[in-house]
């Protein structure tokens, strides 16, 4: 099974350096790109592939290349920006890319960038990624000393800037426009749409946003083409993708599969199945802003259109395996913690909405629920649902707070019944 | 147009604006939090969220935010839809989940647009039952208090402060439901428009500090439709008074000028008004000593000064109105009266009134929409504040176009300013020192009066070959010509200048400019602040200059002297000599000033909020005001003035303000149409006058029962159409008569829209304001010629000119508490190269005077220029510009 994304990297840990990111190929999807094919051609390419986004909305990353306008007409400079602001709980995927094989992302910003004719790009990382600041930033300069970034790159004529820049750190921070707030020293609030970023961008001008995953997979569609990354997956949506389990599973960890494997060969395969003495109860299919899937929905293939249709969403494909010694409550309530914590203030639903769910959840695992709560919580999740807020960040708190309520319904009862949590003795 | 449907009803609507907007515009009950008319829409609190259909087929429909969703063609919404009521009732439920409840001790208590809104979603009943977050707050100063527990996070404070009025001291703290308004630290706000704050904020968070200090609720106090009398702009305010206290004044919409903000001079003024230092009663000086008088006795007293009227001369006042200086011109007869206006000043007004005769003078409205804007020697935010707030949405308009190209409406506040950042259009700014207003100027000049004059003129030759030519500096070039391609260039060019800095040349050069402009076919404005409430009008009477007066050597028999404090006007050495020399003074004034303790005879005048009368703002705009408080033996200048004279024999038909009016119109052409600035005293609705009282005015029987058990009748008022009542209407007022704003549900400041034509439109009700001059002798004057050369400056002189301070220049304030306790130091400011330390003391010598004050070093200011404030309390008047030596003390 190929592994482009991570089959380069390391048994020790450290990262693939440059000339170990050269020797297996690396950089040459710079020279094909710059060399041979114009920024359309690119563009085309990728879209042919079929890659969609891989920071968890699964939005055709070409498709979103093509709004950005190109030629001689168009607003300059453009920029390229790395969404490198990985908080989600649950979610430590492009973290592993970032450390252990740095030029593959840093290939995937370049190539973007020519694909768009963006003069300047930007790594927005997440600032409690260290390991990943240093690693990334001594690759940088590798690549750079190397004529990859800079002026005249590969002789093509073709200047890129790149920057990488550290997050203050707030989870608001990885919606795509407060992004670009925050880049520009603002407020991380996330900005109007329309106009959108690929239009109106960082500092008003156009820019492209994208992931780390979805950046780290253009070198290879380029390199090897759009039919080629086809067929790597066995669904729909082109490619491999990182899958990751966590939770009472044995193995812990993250995975490159194909597109569309199923969720029960991911946990029994990799992830080794559950721990001795625990049973699978319920599961977040990618990551804690999706809805749970059940035991019922193991052979569910993970891409974007079949988690869809049983009611949650791939997401950024990590998944958090509930237990059933864990109480699904204080999950939710966890969960919703760290969502009502992390809310801008901007939108009353979210920051009045979030914070309110917090403290019923919080009310109903201390034992002080109230039959009316669970009606009210449901209210809830659809006052700051889809289509009400300003953002997806409380829609996606929602996710894991209705979907507990459908399936973990009798624990909830239970605890406002018992008055207390029956996990806790 | 567009055709769009609210709830099945077909209207039509303007295409460039926002459901929200529409809706309001006709009438809907919609609320709303985050969006303001003149700030536009962010899409925050989602209260105004209502059902939209795709077409007349769509019954599911989708909830959208109505302040988002532009009103295009079949636009189809539902505000009364079952699902988006119950969306917004849970909008309100989550803004209340932590708001204090405290609306009994609260200051915004019945005026509190949260208050309203929450009646009107229907929330009642509480289900929140977990501790509510709270703050600790922060003094801001005197102006405004700060209460954060009441904070709904609709983030209006910070968009006014820092996104509109483009101050950096308030900002928005910390996250989810704790995000903190505040600034960085305790401190006093910086803007100058803070006062605002207690508008915008929809609820009690921001409050009006001084109105704390003698509160009284919204519908317990009497209001008069007002106009400001702390600058020349004339901004329309409405005062509040209970028990013969004022306690705040709120802005009063009036779309071509103020419209819905004001400046804090104009806000917290009113407390002179009640100050201690008021002339209460007559005064008459018998040896060292005054005494009170009766109000008969005075009035025989200054007929008996007056005299055969021979020898007597009057002195007006360009912080009076049109009224007092005409009756006191009509007193003492046209050649013997004097403007009262400073030394120098004079000469400076009567230009820029010929010049306005000229040109297309914009209002404030007009202003904003200007495209790039010359500012040449005036420091707008000191002497027009509100003009400069106005300008520093001029400076947006230019990086809008780009929104508008990027097909963003502009109402979307977020979106423009996504498209805009922090663009700025062109500003340019000349003035010897920095301004207020030079953080949206694409660049700014520095100079002396003279090269400034020399700049403006090398503008105007830049854009116009015709225009006579000047020498500025070779580093200038490169600006005049940027400035005059923009002014060239620009939809809407405006030029602003003023008599600040006393050089005849400089408003020659602005003139020229604007010449130049229309000789090249472009349609440019220009406007010139007035420093005072009347400057225009009296500047139009055409009266003989004080300086005439001052330095006649005349024995004048008897001076009467309206409304003017002569010590501000000239120096002390001056009107000390003028003063000795005539044989009676007459003082007519509010306050005891310097000159009124030189009176043989003082008359309490009545203040802006005792009062009624006509003033003629910047662009030549007649406004009437009335009063606030009844009347008491504190009368007008134009009603002592008519005392006296009706007991000389003397204008005998005069019986209330209209009948003055009506002279002045009649008597001076260029009045023509002031008469009909406001609705006569006559003016009635359903037979009764417009009251000043909301119909809830509380304890009309019983406040003055320990007096009498007899409930008196409601005072007379002979000179306005309101009364002293609560019973009539307001709801059908003219809009120049328009006390207060109450609609039913709408207790808060935003009735407004129940009053408004369209959001941001004129009110219902006819003009507010009457333009005197309106520029018909446009066409294609002739230019001025050149400014004098600019001299050099001598060895270790210094030019001094005057510096405005918008706390503490004027006059009057400096009987306002929080006002006065803004205002500076006496200081001259000059650059690092004059070889002084910054703080040192220092003595400087003028017009043979020495003063002394600290030395304040601001580094952009010329070489050979300092800079001295103007206006000061018991500071002695200087004669500026002039040259001066400084020494160290």
């Amino acid at each position: 099974m190929e592994k482009p994304l991570t089959g380069r990297m390391r048994s020790d840990g450290e990262p693939v350096d440059l000339q170990e990111y050269e020797r297996a190929g690396g950089y040459q999807a710079i020279q094909k790109a710059l060399g041979r094919m114009t920024p359309k051609q690119v563009q085309e390419e990728v879209q042919r592939s079929n890659l969609r986004g891989r920071g968890g909305a699964g939005f055709g990353t070409g498709l979103k290349w093509s709004f950005v306008p190109i030629g001689p007409d168009a607003p300059r400079p453009k920029y390229v920006v790395c969404n490198a602001d990985e908080m989600e709980p649950g979610t430590f995927k492009d973290r592993l890319l970032m450390e252990r094989d740095p030029h593959q992302l840093i290939e995937g910003i370049i190539l973007t960038s020519y694909a768009v004719e963006a003069e300047v790009a930007y790594l927005f990382l997440r600032g409690e990624y260290t390991l990943a600041e240093d690693t990334l930033a001594r690759a940088i300069s590798d690549a750079y000393r190397a004529g990859y970034w800079g002026r005249n790159i590969a002789g093509t004529g073709y200047n890129l800037d790149l920057y990488l820049h550290t997050s203050a750190g707030r989870y608001i921070c990885g919606e795509e426009t407060a992004l670009l707030n925050a880049l520009e020293g603002k407020r991380a609030n996330p900005r109007a749409k329309p106009p959108f970023p690929p239009v109106v961008g960082l500092w008003g001008k156009p820019t492209v946003i994208n992931n780390v995953e979805t950046l780290c997979n253009v070198p290879h569609i380029i390199r090897n083409g759009a039919d080629w990354f086809r067929a790597l997956s066995r669904s729909p949506d082109g490619g491999t993708k990182l899958f990751g389990a966590s939770g009472r599973v044995k193995r812990p960890g993250i995975w490159e599969l194909p597109m569309g494997v199923t969720i029960r060969e991911v946990i029994e395969e990799p992830a080794g199945g559950m721990q001795d003495g625990y049973a699978l109860r319920g599961l977040q299919p990618g990551g804690a802003s999706t809805d749970f899937l059940t035991t019922e929905h193991l052979d569910v293939a993970l891409d974007f259109n079949s988690i869809a249709k049983v009611g949650s969403r791939l997401g950024t494909g990590t998944m958090i395996i509930l237990d059933d010694r864990t109480c699904p409550v204080g999950m939710t309530l966890n969960l919703t913690h760290f969502f009502a914590q992390e809310s801008c203030g901007w939108c009353t639903p979210c920051w009045a909405g979030l914070s309110w769910c917090e403290q019923i959840l919080a009310a109903i695992e201390k034992g002080n629920g109230r039959s009316e709560d669970l009606g009210h919580l449901e209210f809830q999740t659809r006052f700051f649902g889809l289509g009400n807020t300003f953002c997806a960040l409380a829609p996606g708190a929602a996710e894991p707070i209705q979907s507990a309520l459908k399936y973990f319904r009798q624990d909830f009862q239970k605890h406002i019944d018992e008055k207390r949590c029956p996990w806790k003795g | 147009m567009a055709t769009v449907y609210i709830d099945g009803n077909r209207h039509d609507a303007d295409a460039k604006q926002n459901m929200l907007h529409v809706s309001l515009s006709l009438g809907y009950d919609l609320p709303f939090f985050c969006w303001h008319p003149a700030m536009g829409s962010i899409g925050a609190c989602r209260q105004c969220a209502v059902k939209q259909f795709k077409d007349e087929k769509d019954t599911k429909g989708r909830l959208v935010m109505a302040c988002l969703t532009p009103a295009l063609e079949d636009t189809r919404i539902s505000i009364a839809d079952q699902e988006a009521q119950e969306f917004r009732a849970a909008i309100i439920e989550g803004l209340m989940l932590h708001h204090p409840h405290d609306c009994p001790v609260c200051d915004e208590g019945g005026e509190c647009h949260l208050q309203d809104m929450t009646y009107l979603t229907g929330h009642a009943y509480r289900r929140y039952r977990f501790q509510k977050r709270t703050y600790r707050n922060q003094f801001l100063g005197p102006f405004v208090n700060h209460e954060m527990n009441r904070c709904i996070q609709c983030y209006r404070c910070v968009r006014f402060y820092r996104g509109y009025a483009g101050e950096h001291d308030l900002n928005s703290f910390s996250i989810h439901h704790t995000v903190y308004f505040g600034r960085h630290e305790d401190g006093i706000l910086e803007s100058e428009f803070s006062g605002n704050l207690a508008e915008v904020c929809p609820t009690g968070v921001f409050t009006d500090r001084t109105l704390g200090q003698h509160y009284t609720r919204k519908w317990d106090q009497t209001y008069a439709p007002s106009i400001c009398h702390s600058c020349g702009v004339g901004c329309n305010i409405s005062p509040g008074q209970r028990d013969g206290i004022v306690r705040r004044i709120l802005n009063r919409y009036n779309h071509e000028v103020n419209g819905y903000f004001i400046c804090d001079r104009g806000r917290f003024s009113y407390e002179y008004v009640n100050s201690p230092e008021r002339i209460r009663a007559p005064l008459v000086r018998r040896g060292d000593e005054r005494e009170v008088i009766e109000k008969d006795e005075a009035v025989k007293i200054f007929a008996e000064m007056l005299g055969s009227g021979e020898d007597v001369i009057g002195i007006g006042s360009p912080r009076a109105s049109l009224e007092a200086n005409f009756a006191l011109r009509a007193l003492v007869g046209a050649d013997r009266f004097f403007s009262g206006f400073s030394t120098g000043e004079q000469r400076l007004i009567e230009l820029m009134l010929s010049i306005m005769q000229t040109v297309h003078v914009p209002s404030l409205r007009e202003v904003e929409a200007c495209d790039a804007v010359l500012i040449l020697g005036e420091d707008v935010t000191n002497v027009a504040a509100r003009m400069a707030l106005a300008l520093r949405q001029s400076a947006r308009r230019e990086p809008q176009k780009k929104a508008l190209a990027a097909r963003v409406p502009l109402w979307d506040d977020l979106g423009v300013r996504q498209v805009t950042g922090d663009a700025i259009g062109p500003v340019f700014i000349a003035f010897p020192c920095a301004t207020r207003l030079d953080d949206v100027a694409e660049a700014t000049y520095r100079g002396r009066p003279d090269q400034i004059a020399q700049f403006g003129y090398a503008v105007a030759a830049a854009i116009h070959s015709g225009a006579p030519p000047a020498n500025t500096d070779a580093s200038a070039q490169a600006l005049v010509k940027r400035i005059a391609e923009a002014l060239r260039t620009a939809e809407r060019p405006l030029v602003v200048s003023g008599a600040t800095l006393r050089n005849e040349a400089i408003i020659g050069a602005a003139a020229n400019i604007v010449y130049a402009l229309e000789r090249e076919g472009r349609s440019a404005g220009l406007a010139f602040t007035m420093p005072e409430a009347n400057t225009c009008g009296l500047g139009l009477m055409r009266a003989r200059a004080l300086e005439e007066a001052l330095e006649s050597r005349v024995q004048y028999g008897t001076v009467v002297i309206l409304e003017n404090d002569l010590y501000r006007r000239a120096t002390a050495a001056i009107v000390d000599e003028f003063l000795a020399r005539a044989g009676n003074v007459v003082v007519l004034d509010q306050v005891n000033t310097r000159t009124a303790a030189r009176a043989n005879l003082v008359l309490p005048v009545a203040s802006f909020a005792e009062s009624a009368g006509t003033l003629v703002n910047f662009e030549s705009r007649a406004q009437r005001f009335f009063p606030v408080l009844p009347p008491s033996d504190v009368q007008e200048s134009w009603r002592w003035i008519t005392d006296v004279a009706t007991r000389r024999g003397e204008f005998g038909s005069w019986n209330s303000l209209d009948d003055v009016t009506a002279a002045v119109e009649q008597e001076m052409p260029i009045f023509r149409g002031i008469t009909a600035a406001a609705p006569p005293s006559s003016y009635r609705i359903a037979g009764e006058k417009i009251p000043r009282q909301p119909h809830r005015y509380s304890g009309r029987t019983a406040t003055l029962v320990n007096i009498s058990i007899h409930e008196p009748p409601p005072p007379d008022d002979p000179d306005s159409p309101l009364a002293y009542s609560m019973e009539g209407y307001t709801y059908k007022a003219p809009a120049s008569a328009l006390p207060f704003l109450w609609a039913p549900g709408w207790n808060s400041a935003r009735a407004l829209l129940k009053f408004q034509e369209e959001i941001n439109g004129p009110l219902r009700g006819g003009p507010v304001g009457i333009r005197l001059i309106r520029g018909d002798r446009r066409g294609a004057p002739e230019f001025f010629s050149g400014a004098p050369e600019p001299v050099n400056a001598p060895e270790r002189r210094w030019l001094a000119v005057p510096i405005y301070h918008l706390f503490g220049s004027d006059e009057l304030t400096h009987w306002a508490p929080a006002i006065s306790s803004l205002a500076p130091q006496p200081y001259v400011a000059v650059n690092e190269r004059a070889g002084f330390r910054d703080g040192a003391p220092v003595a400087f010598q003028s017009d043979g005077a020495t003063q002394t004050a600290v030395i304040k070093i601001r580094s952009e200011i010329p070489d050979g220029v300092a800079a001295v404030p103007a206006g000061l309390r018991e500071t002695e008047t200087l004669r500026l510009p002039a040259w001066i030596s400084i020494e160290a003390i």
